[in-house]
């Protein structure tokens, strides 16, 4: 076979294009599709519960990964500030997950527990008032908004038909009217507070 | 990793460096009827003549340098399957190991001042220097970095305390952390009966308010506040219960903050410390935060001197009244 061959055919070219791209795909994501390493949720990795879910898709459309990454890589000058690097089983619940690239604010992954309920409100209301030099945008329309249960728990029955993750019937079933009326705030705060919470810091 | 995904890596990972090799060769090879090298191929267009060129030397040398470099790279570091590489590094053992190299830095150092009390480390301004930058680090998103505090997060600049200023304290507040719990009274009381009672605690701390508000509040809050706040309002460090006849309010001292807290409750909470920062770094921030309120503890202490000392010459005027002979005597 000669070179002119090919050069001549557009069809077999593609194909052979897509063979040479996929070779590193083979490699790299093909595998990771069934490693139990990041398929398998990390021991005390739960769900989101409906308040934190709810909060979860509040804070994709308020489009935070924007500016918060939630990836801690392992690096000292990374663990020293937010803690433990982050692990591929801690991520098995969130589709898509917020890894984000890009760092204006500081990295969310285990924001968890770290402030209070209280702080967050004020912080998201307006940010300057906590962090005089913050250039984050306030978020007042969150103290407003309410959340419609509903959609929440068919947004829930979404991810237990069709990605798997394993809510009770039961849960979707509560999920509405545990979550009914509650405002954005309440939500985004409640899912800020769960998050990387599955792992113990200890220094 | 299984055994298969770690062959299933391995192999496409080196057939296709093989495959790179066989391409460069397969490609160089000299066909039948090939044209001479940098004679015209017969490709031309409008002029244009497509010589028969070998590619060039520092290309092709390039292209077989990094396929050794790869093959190299793959033998020292992980790269196939589960194979660790000669080199057994990993990004975790290297975080590791960086981790190691600055806890052997800073560890004697936090060891020494570790020693040291918290008065005396609250002197040392080496200490105070790293103090101030944990606190700028951790403390200063809610407290400010200046410790003066904002509405719903205290100020620890001043020698105010909610929960004991004493070093064992502000080290206990930091290290485990402390939950305020002040009880929501809007289910037992109407607007007219918290407005009374926040009458009251406004004019305890030496602002005007109506007095016949202010009456009717006192027995409110001998019944239901004075429990936590004590009955003159001094409040209780043993329970958080802040004092209420100074100016330091929290929440925001106005008759509508006080109205609010009362009406809702407060439910303050201090995050623990102790899994984020660990003993060594607490022992250094409480003696920054002790030394926020250094000046007011000095003029505090000075006071105490003074009127000590006051009370001290009474005596002593008293005694030489009344013990005529004394000087005499001693000398």
């Amino acid at each position: 076979m000669d070179h002119s061959v090919i050069e001549k055919n557009i069809g077999l070219m593609a194909v052979l294009i897509a063979l040479v791209i996929s070779v590193a795909g083979l490699v790299q994501i093909v595998p990771l599709l069934f490693l139990s390493e990041t398929t398998e949720p990390m021991e005390g990795v739960e769900p989101y519960a409906p308040l934190e879910f709810a909060g979860r898709d509040i804070y994709v459309r308020e489009g935070c990964y924007n500016c918060h990454s939630q990836m801690i890589r392992p690096f000292r000058e990374e663990t020293e500030r937010y803690g433990h690097y982050s692990l591929a089983g801690e991520f098995v619940y969130d589709r898509p997950f917020q890894w984000g690239s890009k760092r204006t604010g500081p990295d969310l992954a285990r924001v968890g527990g770290r402030y209070t309920d209280l702080w967050h409100e004020i912080h998201m209301l307006n940010p300057r008032d906590v962090v005089p030099e913050s250039n984050m945008p306030a978020y007042p329309w969150l103290a407003e908004r309410t959340l419609d249960g509903n959609s929440v728990a068919s947004r829930m029955r979404a991810q237990q038909r069709w990605l798997g993750v394993p809510y009770t019937d039961e849960q979707i079933e509560n999920a509405a009217d545990e979550v009914d009326g509650k405002t954005e705030m309440e939500a985004i705060i409640a899912y800020l507070q769960s998050l990387g919470t599955a792992i113990q810091r200890n220094r | 990793m299984s055994a298969f995904w770690s062959w299933w890596i391995s192999l496409i990972a080196l057939a296709n460096i093989l495959a790179c090799v066989w391409l460069i060769r397969w490609t160089a090879r000299k066909r039948p009827g090939e044209a001479a090298e940098h004679e015209t191929t017969g490709h031309e267009w409008d002029g244009l003549q497509e010589l028969n060129r070998p590619m060039p030397r520092w290309w092709l040398w390039l292209f077989y340098i990094s396929i050794v470099f790869g093959l190299i790279y793959l033998l020292l570091y992980p790269g196939l399957g589960s194979f660790k590489g000669l080199l057994g590094w990993s990004q975790y053992s290297a975080w590791e190991e960086e981790v190691a190299d600055m806890e052997a830095r800073t560890a004697p150092l936090f060891r020494e001042f570790a020693e040291m009390s918290i008065p005396d480390l609250a002197a040392d301004d080496a200490a105070m220097q790293t103090g101030r930058r944990l606190f700028g680090n951790n403390c200063a998103v809610c407290h400010g970095a200046d410790g003066g505090g904002r509405i719903g997060f205290p100020n620890i600049a001043n020698n105010t305390w909610q929960w004991g200023g004493s070093p064992e304290e502000i080290h206990k507040s930091i290290l485990e952390g402390r939950q305020g719990f002040m009880p929501a009274f809007g289910g037992n009381l109407d607007e007219d009966e918290l407005e009374e009672v926040a009458a009251y605690v406004f004019q305890l701390s030496g602002r005007d308010a109506p007095d016949d508000l202010a009456s009717r509040g006192a027995e409110r809050f001998a019944n239901q506040c004075a429990a936590c706040h004590g009955a003159d309002g001094q409040g209780n460090p043993a329970f958080g219960a802040p004092k209420l006849t100074d100016d330091n309010w929290t929440y925001g001292g106005g008759m509508d903050a006080i109205m609010t807290s009362i009406r809702d409750g407060r439910q303050g909470r201090m995050p623990a410390q102790k899994d984020l920062l660990g003993e060594d770094r607490v022992h250094v921030l409480t003696a920054y935060v002790y030394s926020l309120s250094m000046d007011e503890r000095e003029d505090e202490a000075e006071d105490d001197v003074e009127e000590a000392d006051d009370a001290e010459d009474a005596a002593a005027s008293i005694e030489t009244d009344s013990v005529p002979g004394a000087e005499r005597r001693e000398g």
